[in-house]
């Protein structure tokens, strides 16, 4: 089985495979949890690797913009909006001495990768996302599936979506006063404390 | 040829057990929440894979489907958290149990 299997493919998954691994046991293992959460994006752009690899373009990229970019950014600013993150300062008392090298060194390499990628294909083997795989576009028959055969679950995800944004209102707003009698009661003091003031 | 599907399968059952593995023993709500989020994910990686595997493109839309409900999930989650916050100053599971009958 290993024989067919060419090397960029095995590199690639091997690569990903370690960083998921990595990434999973760090959300896991570390205390802090903006730590866990930069652990939880390495995870999730390893499995957008893998779904390259396996085909899936579409749902790679839509793996990144919603879990990478929505969802660990509202866990994000869940952390900071709640304190949790109390035990560490944005900017640490030592500032950071040896590893601001270390990541400009990174922050290079990442861009001469990514000026090699954009010249060839040699190192993932397909041209461009949007490219055809097997004659026909990825996006192209998700879509078909998605518009026809599977249109009322996909209609059923908006309801989904609009239940869950209410939810989400409703849950996090400050109750005020609701009933006509609370609402009457807090004008009434209100005007008081006006008159107080005055 | 890509590398055959029962390494993705196996790494996906990894991903899925560290997860739950996190779910059980970690206390704070929030990282509890994103052991969440890699097990679902993990079972997204099993998805894909027998799409592939038996050249079928359902495996691609119920991923698809996954994503769209863990997007609400995530929301609603999240506002609960904020709205127990607010009442109790802490988020970490030990402490809610009023539910407990």
């Amino acid at each position: 089985m290993l024989a067919v299997v060419t090397m960029p493919d095995l590199v690639t998954f091997i690569a990903a495979a370690l960083a998921a691994l990595v990434g999973a046991v760090g959300v896991v293992t570390l205390r802090h949890p903006v730590h866990a959460a930069l652990m939880l994006v390495m995870t999730l752009f390893a499995i957008a690797v893998l779904f390259v690899e396996q085909g899936a373009q579409f749902l790679a990229a839509v793996q990144v913009i919603v879990y990478a970019g929505a969802i660990v950014v509202l866990f994000l600013f869940v952390i900071m909006l709640l304190g949790v993150d109390k035990r560490e300062s944005i900017m640490p008392k030592n500032a950071v001495t040896w590893q601001l090298p270390i990541g400009l060194l990174f922050v290079i390499a990442i861009l001469i990768e990514l000026s090699i990628l954009t010249k060839g294909v040699w190192a993932t083997g397909t041209h461009s996302v949007t490219a055809a795989v097997n004659g026909v576009s990825n996006i192209a028959v998700l879509a078909r599936a998605v518009f026809t055969t599977y249109l009322l679950p996909f209609e059923a995800t908006s309801v989904l979506l609009v239940v869950a944004v209410l939810g989400a209102v409703v849950l996090s707003r400050i109750p005020r006063a609701s009933t006509s009698e609370e609402l009457a009661l807090e004008m009434e003091s209100d005007a008081k404390e006006e008159v107080e003031l005055g | 040829m890509s590398v055959p599907g029962s390494w993705y399968l196996i790494l996906a059952a990894a991903l899925f057990g560290i997860g739950a593995f996190g779910i059980l023993v970690r206390r704070n709500i929030l990282i509890m929440f994103m052991c969440l989020e890699l097990m679902l994910n993990a079972v997204n990686l099993t998805l894909v894979t027998y799409s592939r595997m038996l050249n079928d493109i359902a495996g691609q839309v119920g991923v698809f489907f996954v994503l769209v409900v863990a997007a609400a999930e995530v929301v609603v989650g999240l506002g609960l958290i904020v709205s127990i916050f607010r009442g109790k100053r802490q988020v970490t599971a030990d402490d809610l149990h009023i539910l407990r009958g």
